[in-house]
Formats: C-alpha cells, structure tokens, sequence
C-alpha cells in the first residue's frame, strides 16, 4: 500500500519534507516510521488523516502521516 | 458616579454612524482623572459601563462592539513566562484590553534573548523580565490591572490564583513546566491555553477545564527540553505562536463562530510553510 509522510521540523534534517512509500500490506504506522528513516523515539506527535494516532494504529492505502518531534521552546 | 458620566459624554466624538459608540478620546480620560481623582482603570471601567467606547479601542469596534470590549475587560488571565511567547502574549493582552492580567516569569533579561523577546533590549539586559513587563504595561495601556510576579508559577500557587481566570496562558520554556501547570490548570476548572515553538516550527491548542490533551502531546518518556536545542530559537514563530494564543484568548472571552483550537491542535513549520490541523 502507498502512504504519504510528512516530516516536521528537525524531523526533516537529513532526511525529506514529503514522501510516498510503499509499505505491506497490514503495516502499522511504526513501519512507516522506520521506513522513514525516523528513529521512533524522535516522535512525540503523530497524525493520520488529521487524527492523532498512535504508533500500534494499522495503515490503509492513501493514508497520510505527519510526524513532530518534541517541541518546548518559548 | 453623578457628574462622571455626563463629564464624559460631553466629551466624546459626535457619533460615527447608527448604532456606534460614542468614542471617548484619551485627553478626555485623563481631564476626568485629574477632575474626579479616578485611575485609568477605573476611568475605562466608567466609560464603558456608560457605554462610550475609548477611542484606543476604535479600531476593536467593528470586530468586537462595545460589549465586547467590556467582556475583555471584566475578563482575567494568567499568563506563565514573559520570554519568547509571553512578551507577545503580553503585548496582545494589553492592546485588546483585557482587564486583569497576572504574569509569572523569574528571569532576567540575557543578551542571547534579543534576538526574540519583545521586553528584551539593550536597556533591559539583566533586569527582572517581570519589572520589564510592568513598565511595558503601563505604557501601552495603564487601563490594565497588570501585576508581574518575578517568579515560577508552581502548581500550589497556580491552584490558589486560576480559579475566576478564563485561561491560563502557556508562555513557558520547557516541557516539564507545561505538563505541571496544564494538569493544575485542568484541576482548577481552568482552560489552558497551550503554544510551544522549536524554531521554525510549533504548535498550539486549547485544553478544556477538566481535560488532559498535554499529556497526549508530550507522551510519557519524553525530554525535557524538545527539539529547540538543535533548532533553536527564532523570532517570528513564537510571535506566530503567541498570536494563536491570543486569538484562542479572545474566543475563550468573546465566543465567536469558528471551531477555534479546543480540543484540537495546529502544528505548524514556517519553513515549508506547512499548517496541520489534529481534530481529535
């Protein structure tokens, strides 16, 4: 299944702003995450479709996933 | 007060259209001051109790009409931190007029802060962010019952303080502070009105009386400093940051027809740009 990724912030060094990546089918959202070269302790927030979501959650083809690191500056 | 109301009248502009406030200038207010021994704070109470409107709020009319102005300023807010986020949230405060303000901050101003925070100049430089803060407040609007309190906002003292506020507003550094004081917010019935930035990049949302939406933004485990110490610190995202707020700041005052930031959270990177909305 295709599932776009979105990295946010810090996320995005070394790495990509957005991608598509082809995944098994019945992968988790943890999956997509090591796909993206993301180590999962790096992620505080995750969104699919605009939802939160966690990394256990299933994925289905088309899904969107965005993914925050930690942030706590003011 | 016999005389106060009517000294004031005579004085206000003649009125712009059907249904607007007469506008009552600033010269005006400080005549009826020396005249009848009222502080500023008083005086805009009186005024607007009249239904006159303080020509600094002229531009507020059309957006928010003369009832709105005086539910901004019957209103009370807690602000926590006067760096990067709460030298705008103070700003904004005091520029829409709301009525009561507390700020907490126990630091002094350093010179890595001028690159960001509002309060922070060269004259500032190693003074009380709070004293900065209260000289701030009464040059841009003395109306403001504005008190500064040149410490950290614990979460005993934020139990005794919050309850009768509208919000609590996030203005701190740091994750820790912000899971305690969100979590002493909820207890107090209080809404917490959250932002944080990492460089370009942050985040805001409202939590409800009661809820916990903190603690699922910052899972357990988690650093205490996030990812701002490999990004840094800029200045227009906690500017950014810190006019979501107070624009969640006045729906909480004023209601208002959009969905606002309750319950949900916008995350947003300026250097995409990129804005996405969580619902839930």
């Amino acid at each position: 299944m295709k599932v776009r990724i979105k990295l946010f912030a810090s996320l995005r060094t070394g790495r990509f702003d957005e991608e598509e990546r082809e995944l098994p089918a019945g992968s988790r959202v943890l999956d997509a995450i090591l796909a993206a070269g993301v180590p999962p302790a790096e992620v505080s927030v995750i969104f699919r479709n605009s939802r939160h979501a966690a990394p256990g959650d299933g994925l289905v083809e088309g899904d969107t996933l965005g993914l925050f690191p930690p942030v706590g500056g003011g | 007060m016999a005389g106060l109301e009517d000294f004031l009248r005579a004085r206000c502009l003649p009125l712009a259209g059907a249904g607007a406030p007469p506008l009552l200038p600033l010269a005006a207010e400080l005549e009826a001051g020396e005249a009848f021994g009222l502080s500023p704070r008083e005086l805009e109470a009186a005024a607007l109790e009249a239904g006159l409107l303080p020509r600094r709020y002229e531009r507020n009319a059309l957006l928010f009409g003369l009832e709105g102005q005086r539910r901004l300023h019957m209103a009370r807010v807690v602000i926590a931190g006067l760096g990067g986020l709460g030298g705008y949230v103070l700003e904004y405060a005091l520029r829409l007029g709301i009525g009561r303000v507390l700020a907490y901050d126990p630091d002094r101003f350093d010179e890595s802060n001028l690159n960001r925070q509002l309060l922070a100049t060269r004259a500032s430089l190693g003074r009380s962010k709070a004293e900065a803060a209260a000289e701030r407040a009464a040059l841009v609007n003395p109306a403001v019952d504005f008190e500064a309190a040149p410490r950290r906002l614990e979460a005993a003292e934020a139990a005794a303080v919050l309850p009768g506020a509208v919000a609590l507003v996030d203005a701190l550094d740091g994750i820790g502070d912000r899971l305690s004081l969100a979590a002493a917010a909820s207890a107090a019935g209080v809404a917490f009105v959250h932002a944080a930035v990492a460089g370009p990049a942050g985040q805001a949302c409202v939590q409800a009386p009661g809820a916990a939406d903190l603690s699922r933004l910052y899972p357990a485990g988690r650093p205490e400093r996030g990812v701002e110490r490999s990004l840094g610190n800029q200045a227009f995202a906690p500017a950014f940051a810190a006019a979501l707020e107070a624009s969640e700041l006045c729906r909480l005052v004023l209601g208002g027809e959009g969905r606002g930031l309750g319950g949900r959270c916008l995350f947003f990177d300026l250097a995409v740009p990129e804005f996405l909305l969580m619902e839930g």
